[in-house]
């Protein structure tokens, strides 16, 4: 048979082993593990009801195949010269005719009839009980509980050093953000999705939810999920650069391990505001910044802040570097519109944003003056 | 033009110029057939060294030989160049060549356009590729340019990939004219519509296509420059435009275009079929009609390539059930081939191998196409492998096998020598396997949810990426030996008859092989061929 259907043990990718190849300059691990060859049935009724739309119309193709090449290939082995076959005249049948285009339309209305029903179904979006904004950046998601005051970025944890070949990579390489989406299990979730910029598709298979994050739009999903578990999926929709590398982790929790998870949250946000309020040395600022700015920035400026000529302008050696930070500060938080310069007052901390700053002012040569916590704090209350 | 040389007589022997002004001023439909094939197959080799660099990029997780841009810009001139610069001016040689020799024309309706359509491509294309070596690089957002990521945040390079665009939708439109022209104004006496060749047929459906959908194409386009130079918003909602809008334009130009690659590729393996089974075509009639309402369904089902963006519940079921319809002409397209086959009497030529890879592979794409049609499985499907197996798999084993097999058919009655038969069935079951290990583990890669044009991917994708690397560069370096057998069958293949093939019915074959510099300077006599005409003769 040309797919065999395999049962994933569990949603986490199975590995059974693992064995490094070294091939002249560069080397990576090679998992010898998943051939994996069909659609997994995933974690909700919806998917469930995909998969089984999926195997029945592969079948009927399996069926419509074996016939259609059996007839052509008892032809090519019949029907051939060689074996002194003379041709027959015939070059038409009305009969014939009529019936093979009757009965492949009346094999399509079958399909069609269960397509359209969880099509329907698809579009129930009524009575949520939760409502999440996702929305898409260049190149990470966002996601706000609406009516709660949950409100955060996830973007991939996969270290630089893993993908370009220096470490040996991970069981969720590529498949691992630093904070995931959690929900509960058994509640309708509805998705609000959009984007900050071009755009994205929110798409996780176990969830059979692939829904495109347009900018200026919003779009609606939903899931219900039975077992606790972790699901990944990733950006489907090209959005430049760093598309392969802004991963979906949702994390499905018990009603009560997600009320412990909001309260944790609260205490979370409480932490971050006393943070905001000590004083930071230069060195201390130096030292977080130069994180945010590996996670945030270097996908355009690039580590060494030399960016990517004609497209990303460099800031090592920049002349705003020098002056006024002003400017500077004013082009971080809010972004320069009709490029592709995101706002990030909203995606960072203030403490995060002094630090980033103050980091690509004095690093790579730079000699600009630092900015504190304060100054952006104040300018973020007006 | 035509009355001027038919009172040339043929004897008199009005060749080509010499040199370089013989290509550069020429007007004949052959010397202009060949410029069109000899710019594919280059365009051919140029986007298939982009595919194999996307191919060595994914034989492994991690990135090591380019950086995700450059990824970027491969997969986007990869696609750009395949579609505009290899399968359709691929077809349009074909045209060139076959058209006036199956209607029985002397030339094309219209050879000085003709001669313009085809040198505003090396324009474009130079145009187009010269944008790898610019500040920013070459277009990175996809073949199907999605905004605002080709307008608000695109390199500077689109400016000049737009231009190139409008370039090659003139070159087509211009090219699509004369198609119609010489096919309505030139047939033989006699010859009604409904006796042309297959591939005249397909030709002139998909010319109208062409003339339908080109200025829709470069109306998108237009409007993208207007947006990135002169402050319109069409597609930024900041300004109150739609993004969404962008795709609805570009597919209502898309979905015609995948049936511009794919109707010609029709008529060339309905003309081969036939010829190889000493058989007449089954079912000619209903031929005729499932490709006319193949193009007529081509312009209501294009957001199904948009399922995802957020279509209300009714327009996804409307492009979820005509697309479904489609199924319904192509299915009887291939039962016609197979009963084409069947109690007929075959061999299995180069031309014929290709022609029978094509109905088996293409049905494999067309078997993906309809699951695709299906749009709550779409939605797992959408943007993954499993399109890019199936658009590979009705594109490559489906029009360039195609116009493979075309060129093995046609050769010898364009050179007048034979290929190399042993080489010509080497390179195809080169390509059949290569073929088949690149693009099929594809699907499985979809499946198990690999999202497409993506640099680097999760572990579990590396086996199978690893399979299809290798797959590629086999088929890739075998495209070689077809070169190869080109050239030595123009400089030394044996002498062809006049009809090639023992079964070869048509026009084309009652000329002299090579055909005279003017095809046919004196309208031939068209006899319709008996009801029970057997080809074996």
């Amino acid at each position: 048979m040309l797919f065999s259907i395999r049962q994933q043990g569990g949603l986490e990718m199975r590995r059974n082993g693992r064995a490094l190849l070294y091939a002249g300059l560069f080397y990576a691990p090679l998992v010898s593990a998943d051939w994996q060859v069909n659609l997994i049935e995933g974690a909700t009724e919806i998917s469930r009801a995909v998969y089984n739309l999926h195997m029945v119309i592969f079948y009927i193709c399996v069926v419509i195949a074996v016939i259609v090449f059996g007839v052509m290939f008892w032809s090519i082995f019949w029907h051939r010269k060689s074996r002194g076959a003379k041709a027959a005249h015939f070059h038409e049948s009305t009969w014939v005719e009529i019936a093979w285009t009757i009965v492949p339309v009346i094999i399509l209305v079958s399909m069609a009839v269960p397509a359209s029903t969880t099509l329907i179904q698809m579009y129930d979006k009524n009575s949520a009980e939760l409502d999440i904004q996702i929305t898409g950046y260049q190149w990470k998601w966002r996601y706000q509980y609406l009516n709660q005051d949950i409100d955060f970025f996830s973007s991939l944890a996969t270290p630089q050093e893993q993908i370009i070949n220096e470490q040996i990579k991970g069981e969720n390489y590529l498949l691992e953000v630093d904070k995931p989406l959690v929900i509960p299990t058994g509640k309708k979730i509805r998705f609000l999705l959009t984007s900050n910029d071009v755009i994205h598709s929110w798409w996780v298979p176990a969830l059979a939810v692939k829904k495109d994050a347009i900018p200026g739009f919003v779009n609606e999903s939903w899931t219900r999920v039975d077992q606790p578990g972790i699901y990944r999926g990733q950006c489907a929709e090209l959005c430049g650069r760093d598309h392969g590398f802004m991963p979906i982790v949702v994390e499905v929790k018990s009603p009560e391990d997600y009320q412990l998870w909001v309260a944790e949250q609260a205490s979370l946000k409480e932490k971050q505001q006393q943070s905001a309020e000590q004083n930071w040395s230069r060195a201390e600022l130096m030292a977080r910044g130069e994180a945010v700015y590996k996670a945030s920035c270097a996908a355009c400026h690039q580590v060494e802040g030399q960016g990517i000529a004609g497209v990303f302008p460099a800031l090592a050696g920049s002349e705003l570097m020098a002056a006024d930070p002003a400017e500077h500060i004013d082009i971080v938080l809010f972004g320069r519109s009709g490029t592709a310069m995101q706002a990030f007052a909203e995606q960072l901390t203030p403490v995060d944003l002094a630090a980033v700053i103050t980091y690509e002012r004095s690093a790579w040569g730079n000699q600009g003056d630092a900015v504190t916590v304060q100054q952006i704090a104040e300018l973020l209350k007006e | 033009m035509g009355s001027l040389e038919q009172t040339v007589s043929s004897t008199d022997h009005h060749g080509p110029a010499k040199g370089i002004t013989r290509w550069l001023y020429t007007t004949n439909h052959k010397d202009i057939g060949t410029l069109y094939l000899l710019f594919s197959l280059n365009m051919f080799f140029i986007g298939g060294c982009m595919a194999l660099t996307i191919r060595a990029e994914l034989f492994q997780p991690g990135l090591q030989l380019i950086m995700p841009e450059f990824f970027n810009q491969m997969t986007t001139m990869h696609g750009l160049i395949m579609v505009f610069g290899a399968v359709m001016p691929a077809f349009v040689g074909l045209a060139n060549w076959m058209i006036p020799m199956m209607v029985g024309a002397p030339d094309m309706a219209l050879p000085r356009m003709n001669n313009w359509s085809f040198w505003i491509l090396p324009f474009a294309f130079s145009m187009m590729l010269s944008t790898l070596l610019m500040e920013g690089g070459a277009p990175n957002f996809g073949w199907t340019f999605y905004a605002p990521l080709s307008t608000t945040y695109a390199p500077p390079s689109v400016t000049f990939f737009i231009f190139a665009v409008h370039m090659m939708g003139i070159s087509s439109i211009m090219g699509a004219i004369n198609v119609i022209a010489t096919i309505l104004n030139m047939r033989a006496p006699g010859m009604k519509l409904m006796d042309m060749p297959l591939f005249v047929w397909t030709w002139l459906i998909t010319a109208f296509l062409l003339i339908a959908v080109m200025p829709v194409l470069a109306g998108v386009v237009t409007m993208m420059l207007m947006d990135i130079h002169f402050g319109t918003s069409f597609f930024d909602a900041a300004g109150g435009g739609d993004p969404v809008l962008f795709q609805h334009v570009f597919w209502f130009f898309g979905h015609p275009e995948v049936y511009i690659m794919i109707l010609p590729a029709f008529g060339v393996v309905s003309e081969i079929i036939p010829t190889f089974a000493r058989k007449r075509l089954f079912g000619y009639t209903s031929m005729v009609y499932a490709t006319a309402s193949i193009a007529v369904l081509s312009f209501i089902v294009w957001a199904h390539h948009m399922f995802t963006v957020g279509l209300p519940l009714v327009g996804e079921l409307f492009f979820m059930y005509t697309t479904m319809l489609i199924a319904v002409p192509t299915g009887v397209k291939v039962f016609n081939w197979v009963a084409t086959m069947f109690r007929g009497s075959m061999t299995f030529e180069t031309p014929m191998l290709f022609s029978l890879a094509f109905v088996v592979l293409f049905t494999i794409g067309g078997f993906s196409g309809l699951m695709l049609a299906i749009a709550p499985a779409d939605f797992q499907y959408h943007d993954t492998y499993f399109v890019v197996a199936h658009f590979h798999y009705v594109l490559v084993p489906g029009s360039v096998f195609s116009i493979m097999a075309a060129a093995y058919y046609w050769l010898p009655k364009w050179t007048g020598h034979m290929y190399n038969e042993a080489m010509g069935k080497l390179h195809f079951w080169l390509s059949f396997i290569g073929v088949n290990v690149t693009f099929f583990p594809m699907h499985f890669l979809g499946l198990a949810g690999m999202p497409r044009r993506i640099p680097d991917y999760a572990l579990q994708f590396a086996d199978f990426n690893m399979v299809a690397t290798f797959g590629a560069f086999l088929f890739g370096f075998s495209q070689l030996i077809f070169v190869y057998n080109v050239i030595s069958c123009i400089r030394s293949g044996k002498k062809a008859t006049a009809r090639v093939w023992e079964g070869s019915h048509g026009l084309e074959w009652t000329l002299p092989s090579p055909p005279p510099y003017h095809s046919f300077t004196e309208s031939p006599t068209f006899t319709r061929p008996h009801r029970n005409d057997d080809r074996g003769g």
